[in-house]
């Protein structure tokens, strides 16, 4: 018996599983990606006087990851409020 | 040295002082305030705890020195000591703090419905915690024995004392707000000397941009400066390195999904009031460690640059001899002098000079050098934080706040783990497993000597190991046992409603037995790296056998029965926060 008070426990999952992925897609291609894997090609380019590749892999992915759990703490007071579940 | 010996007491006093006093104020009442601080933290208090507690005397000295040694090849440490709160922050945090409860242990035991489960988790902690506290509690008695002229183990008895009182008063709350004011003086500690050495080596006041720029009044950017340095006397170039990338790639994994796993900094997310707070409070954690940690590579490319610049091919002063007349003498000749801050630190053992050619230079050399030239320069890697204040010509009081902040390093992280080990021994073993019918005050007491057997645990195990001296070699265990035993049993149980307790078990005992296996035997019994599985070294080798655990635990749970419905009901609750609360107001509504 849906009632319709109810929360979608479900929807709200469902968008919560795709945020997390899109970010962890992000993190992985910052670190492992940018600072290992395509280390070589991306360090033909420069960043100031660093390597972009090395840059990435020493202070850059950093950076990103302040960013990106910041954009989640955002994102997710977002879809609770979008979901009804704030309070 | 008188004048630096003076300012160091006076630093050591000053904060052992301020701890003392934060415990006082701070004790803790009841089990809630002593597990998880009354479940009261702000986030950003928190976080700054969290990076305190997270960042230990290795972080502190060594890793600057670790990253000027080893170049590209130490980013393994950077990505890996950062990436890991990401995984934290989106994936266990909120959920374990939505869960609500006081214990790593603790959620595995409610979770999997199993008190073997909750006893293999208790194992899993004890190992990490113990591993971890050993390095802490060593790197306590060599700032008191190398800076204070205190005998070690005596070093290691006034750590010991210092946080028995705040711990064991304190409890969690204790430990959260010495350790806010354990980061304060860690970081300015930290960075004071980076600005200076910056501003000397690149005219740039802020290392992270120094770090991208050119050496000052030269037309050459830093890195390639020093590039060309360290291949000229025959070492590897600073931005590459021999390991191989799916080495690297392994490490960095291994230390990511470790840190997500580590006990003690998880349970530092059960002390914010909600599972948004706990989000936050994750990304303010990563706020205060990036402080450090992107400052760090910098300092190490420096210091590396710095090193070279003023010891190698310098003329040594014999210890007996009066420095100031032999260097205007070297000066005078059209040569180099060792440089003050050299034969200061000298003494401390951190740095080693042989003249194996008997020509009365110091020659730094690489494994390949052009000129043929055997290296005679041992530096540690803890020299290059220690001694910067004196390579940027800084005042004395500026080194005993160095020794202050590496003692706040080892000591914060030392009484995180300390509270780890107790509420696992007085929570989860002794109230849910032993003695079910114990009392919230008992408790308290247990817990409160828990702590107090612990510190004292922690003090022996550190006298010990440095005896046997391969501290540095157990650390992997901490990273790779966090991340193939505790890390996929957790993620599971959030994010797979059909993860059962056979699946738990089976999955928690194979990260254990297989990574413990792999490092004891390719650490202590075979050292040639020629037979490692798929090329992968000890220190990596979490990552596949995390990799392997969540498969093994998945398996193992497809084979047995699905988890009863009253869970598979717990883990939709701890997924949707507030859902519980909800769904009791949904339904007095529509009640007649």
């Amino acid at each position: 018996m849906q009632d319709k008070t109810e929360i979608d426990g479900k929807g709200y999952w469902r968008a919560v599983l795709r945020l997390t992925l899109s970010l962890l897609a992000i993190w992985f291609l910052v670190s492992y990606g940018a600072g290992i894997l395509f280390r070589d090609f991306l360090d033909q380019m420069n960043i100031g006087g660093a390597p972009l590749g090395f840059w990435f892999a020493q202070n850059g992915a950093i950076y990103v990851f302040v960013a990106l759990i910041f954009y989640y703490c955002w994102a997710m007071g977002r879809l609770e409020r979008k979901f009804g579940l704030k309070g | 040295m008188m004048d630096q010996d003076f300012w160091t007491y006076f630093f050591v006093v000053l904060t052992f002082g301020l701890y003392i006093g934060i415990a006082i104020w701070a004790r803790a009442g009841s089990t809630q305030d002593f597990y998880v601080a009354g479940h009261d933290v702000h986030p950003t208090i928190n976080g700054m705890a969290t990076a305190a507690d997270w960042m230990s005397a290795a972080s502190f000295l060594s890793m600057a020195g670790l990253i000027a040694f080893l170049g590209y090849g130490g980013s393994v440490y950077l990505m890996g000591w950062t990436g890991g709160f990401v995984l934290l922050a989106l994936l266990l945090a909120p959920f374990l703090r939505e869960f609500g409860k006081f214990t790593v242990p603790d959620f595995v035991g409610d979770r999997y419905y199993s008190t073997t489960a909750r006893v293999i988790a208790v194992v899993c902690t004890l190992f990490i915690s113990f591993t971890y506290i050993a390095g802490q509690m060593k790197g306590v008695g060599v700032a008191f024995s190398g800076f204070l002229g205190v005998p070690f183990e005596w070093g290691i008895g006034i750590g010991m004392v210092i946080v028995f009182i705040y711990a064991v008063l304190g409890g969690m709350k204790g430990v959260t707000y010495t350790q806010v004011a354990q980061y304060v003086v860690m970081i300015f500690a930290y960075t004071v000397p980076a600005i200076f050495i910056s501003l000397i080596i690149t005219g740039n006041a802020i290392p992270q941009l120094g770090f991208i720029s050119n050496v000052r009044g030269d037309d050459i950017s830093m890195l390639d400066k020093l590039n060309e340095v360290v291949t000229g006397l025959g070492f590897g170039a600073y931005t590459e390195t021999s390991k191989s990338k799916l080495d690297i790639f392994a490490i960095t994994g291994a230390l990511m999904f470790g840190t997500a796993g580590l006990p003690h900094v998880i349970v530092r997310f059960f002390t914010v009031r909600s599972a948004s707070a706990a989000r936050y409070s994750a990304g303010w954690a990563l706020v205060f460690i990036a402080l450090l940690y992107t400052t760090a590579p910098a300092v190490g490319a420096f210091a590396r640059l710095n090193f070279i610049n003023t010891v190698n091919d310098a003329t040594y002063i014999e210890d007996g001899e009066d420095y100031d007349a032999s260097a205007a003498a070297i000066v005078a000749e059209g040569g180099k002098p060792v440089p003050v801050w050299y034969k200061d630190w000298e003494k401390t053992g951190l740095l080693s000079f042989e003249d194996i050619n008997g020509d009365g230079i110091m020659q730094y050399r690489g494994p390949n050098a052009p000129d043929g030239i055997q290296n005679e320069l041992k530096p540690s890697n803890d020299i290059f934080v220690l001694a910067n204040p004196q390579i940027a010509q800084l005042p004395g009081w500026v080194v005993g706040l160095m020794v202050a902040g590496g003692l706040a390093a080892a000591l914060s992280t030392a009484a995180g783990l300390l509270m780890v080990i107790s509420s696992a021994v007085s929570h989860d073993l002794c109230r849910k497993t032993l003695f079910k019918d114990m009392n919230d005050k008992t408790e308290l007491m247990v817990a409160r000597g828990a702590a107090a057997s612990a510190v004292f645990a922690a003090g022996l195990l550190g006298i010990f190991s440095s005896q046997l001296g391969f501290v540095a070699q157990v650390v992997a265990f901490a990273f790779g046992l966090a991340a193939a035993s505790l890390f996929p049993t957790i993620f599971l149980g959030i994010f797979w409603k059909r993860m059962n307790r056979e699946g738990a078990i089976a999955s928690m005992t194979f990260g254990l037995v297989a990574t413990f296996s792999y490092i004891v035997y390719f650490k202590f019994v075979d050292l040639d790296p020629a037979h490692w599985l798929l090329g992968v070294s000890p220190e990596g080798i979490g990552f596949p056998f995390m990799l392997g655990s969540l498969v093994v635990g998945m398996a193992v749970s497809l084979m047995t029965a699905p988890p009863p419905q009253e869970i598979q009901d717990i883990v939709e609750d701890i997924r949707v926060p507030g859902l519980r609360r909800t769904l009791a107001v949904a339904q007095e509504h529509t009640a007649p």
